[in-house]
């Protein structure tokens, strides 16, 4: 064989294994899509959960998705984000920054259901928070932190040093630099990569069973006080997700028309994490494009 | 007639070896006033001595080129002169500007560097808008109205040459322009500080040739005001612009002297050897 038909051979392979890993990810979203999209309607989207009868719908646990994914990101963006601002533009070498980066690299890689576990023990238990969205969120903060800070670590260190040569030139203090100069010109990849993180955020189930129940109370829609537990926004309130639900009703569900339900739910919260995945790319080169004019 | 074709020596054979081998020129501080000048300068990285012994001073209101092969040493130098080494290297020496050591410790960097302002070897525009790159820095630390800083914008463009092509844009994106526009934009946004000096490292090794040639007309105008000091590759440049001219080698300056000296009759060797192409 001779080295051109070698290369032909070599690219088809590796071409061959490429799209097998993009296959495996479209087999797998047509048979979750053609299996849920036939259940999905406006009552199954916000109508409440049956336990024993058929008909039930994902309202309150969407709705609790996404209440607890806002509050998960509010705790732990602010978090990541100095984080990676200290890796990236202050840390030199030393001891203490290789034990946070071993840090941050054994957490991102800690298995969910021992977060959740943990979590559960101490916030749960041991702070007395119970079941709730708050313990919950705590637990998917301890979840995304890592990933997040990386990410954000990334793009920081994405921006070329001119930048911060040319902030310095200028009389501009470091933290001015940072804030004022490398921040918004990272901010399209930043933005990508919350939304990235999101979407893992969002289809988390082993972190939360133990954190924010598997139960569901009726919410009242009436009631914004956060300090009133049938308010959606008391963050008191044990809250299954969309993840936990599938988990749970697949594993001790009665309800006669389980597996609608479940399957409606899956590709609910398959749409929703794609959603997420494409938006993160459009919305930072959209972001990007209005940073530069272009 | 015939005659036998004289060969041509090098130059180096004409003159006797009598030659020092530095010679550094030393300003006369009753005629000439003095912008900046280095004592003792010497840059560690780590343990490794990058350079010694760069005793210059520079006059105000000149042009200094900086010359040498890569790695002699004058990038290091210039970046020395407003503490842009800091925390990368360990400068040593004085730097004395306005009868202040701006090298010792108690000085404020930041402030210091609103006088003495640099420009780099790639443009380095913000990711704002034209306008806002050239007032940001200062509105950082003063307070200025908009009728203000409309002017600056306004001056300091004109400085750099660049008013006539972005007048019209001035809220477009900086990412926008092309490199030597960009560099022109960085240069105005130094000026708008109103530094004494400007240390330039490279400003036009990444514009092309018409571009570059734009930009060293802007370097002549702009020295009624500014004291410059530039790091070029490019020796006709140097020759052209630049009143002084210092030749570094090897973390050494080798010779200082006026430019039409340094680059006609050069009173060192290795100078000549420099000048001439021989290495480097």
């Amino acid at each position: 064989m001779n080295a051109k038909t070698a290369d032909k051979v070599a690219t088809g392979v590796i071409y061959a294994i490429a799209a097998s890993v993009a296959l495996v990810l479209v087999a797998m979203l047509a048979f979750i899509l053609a299996r849920g999209l036939p259940h999905l309607s406006w009552h199954f989207l916000t109508g409440a959960a049956r336990s024993f009868e058929a008909g039930g719908g994902i309202g309150v646990q969407l709705f609790n998705s996404f209440y607890l994914l806002i509050l998960a990101m509010l705790i732990s963006f602010p978090i990541a984000l100095g984080a990676a601002m200290y890796l990236n533009e202050y840390a030199k070498p030393s001891l203490f920054i290789s034990i946070i980066r071993t840090a941050i690299e054994v957490m991102s890689s800690l298995p969910s259901v021992v977060v959740g576990l943990f979590s559960f023990l101490i916030f749960v238990v041991k702070f007395h928070f119970g079941f709730s969205i708050l313990s919950g969120a705590i637990a998917l903060t301890i979840f995304n932190l890592p990933i997040l800070t990386r990410s954000i670590e990334t793009s920081l260190s994405q921006i070329p040093n001119l930048q911060r040569e040319a902030g310095a030139a200028l009389g501009l203090s470091r933290f001015e630099t940072v804030i004022h100069i490398i921040l918004p010109a990272a901010v399209p990849s930043i933005v990508t990569g919350v939304v990235i993180s999101a979407g893992r955020v969002f289809g988390e189930a082993a972190a939360l069973i133990y954190t924010a129940g598997q139960s569901a109370p009726t919410l009242d829609f009436g009631d914004w006080n956060p300090f009133n537990l049938a308010s959606p926004l008391s963050p008191f309130r044990p809250a299954e997700t969309l993840a936990v639900h599938i988990w749970k009703i697949n594993s001790e569900g009665i309800m006669p028309d389980l597996s609608a339900v479940s399957a409606g739910a899956s590709a609910v919260l398959i749409i929703v994490v794609l959603l997420f995945n494409f938006s993160a790319r459009r919305l930072g080169t959209l972001l990007y494009k209005k940073l530069t004019n272009s | 007639m015939t005659h036998k074709q004289q060969e041509l020596k090098p130059v180096s054979e004409f003159i006797s070896d009598t030659r020092p081998e530095r010679f550094v020129y030393q300003m006369d501080s009753d005629r000439h006033e003095i912008a900046l000048s280095t004592e003792n300068l010497q840059v560690r990285y780590g343990d490794k001595l990058a350079l010694s012994e760069g005793d210059l001073s520079f006059e105000r209101y000149k042009i200094t080129s900086l010359i040498g092969a890569s790695g002699s040493g004058k990038s290091t130098f210039l970046r020395s002169l407003n503490r842009m080494n800091d925390g990368v290297a360990n400068v040593t020496g004085k730097i004395m500007y306005r009868g202040l050591d701006i090298n010792s410790k108690d000085i404020d960097v930041y402030e210091m560097r609103r006088h003495i302002g640099m420009v780099f070897q790639r443009p380095n525009p913000f990711a704002k808008s034209i306008y806002d790159n050239i007032t940001f820095a200062l509105t950082r630390r003063g307070k200025y109205s908009k009728a203000e800083l409309d002017e600056i914008v306004e001056t300091t463009l004109k400085q750099a040459a660049l008013w006539d092509q972005v007048k019209d844009e001035l809220n477009k994106s900086a990412l926008a322009l092309s490199g030597g526009q960009a560099q022109r934009l960085v240069i105005a946004r130094a000026l708008a500080l109103k530094p004494d000096i400007l240390l330039l490292d490279e400003p036009s090794s990444a514009l092309d040739p018409i571009s570059s040639a734009k930009f060293e007309e802007t370097l002549m105008e702009l020295k009624q005001y500014y004291t410059i000091i530039i790091v070029t590759h490019n020796m006709q440049q140097a020759a052209r612009i630049s009143d002084y001219t210092a030749f570094f080698h090897q973390g050494k300056v080798i010779e200082y002297d006026l430019t039409r000296k340094i680059f006609t009759r050069p009173k060192v060797k290795l100078t000549d050897d420099y000048i001439s192409g021989n290495f480097g």
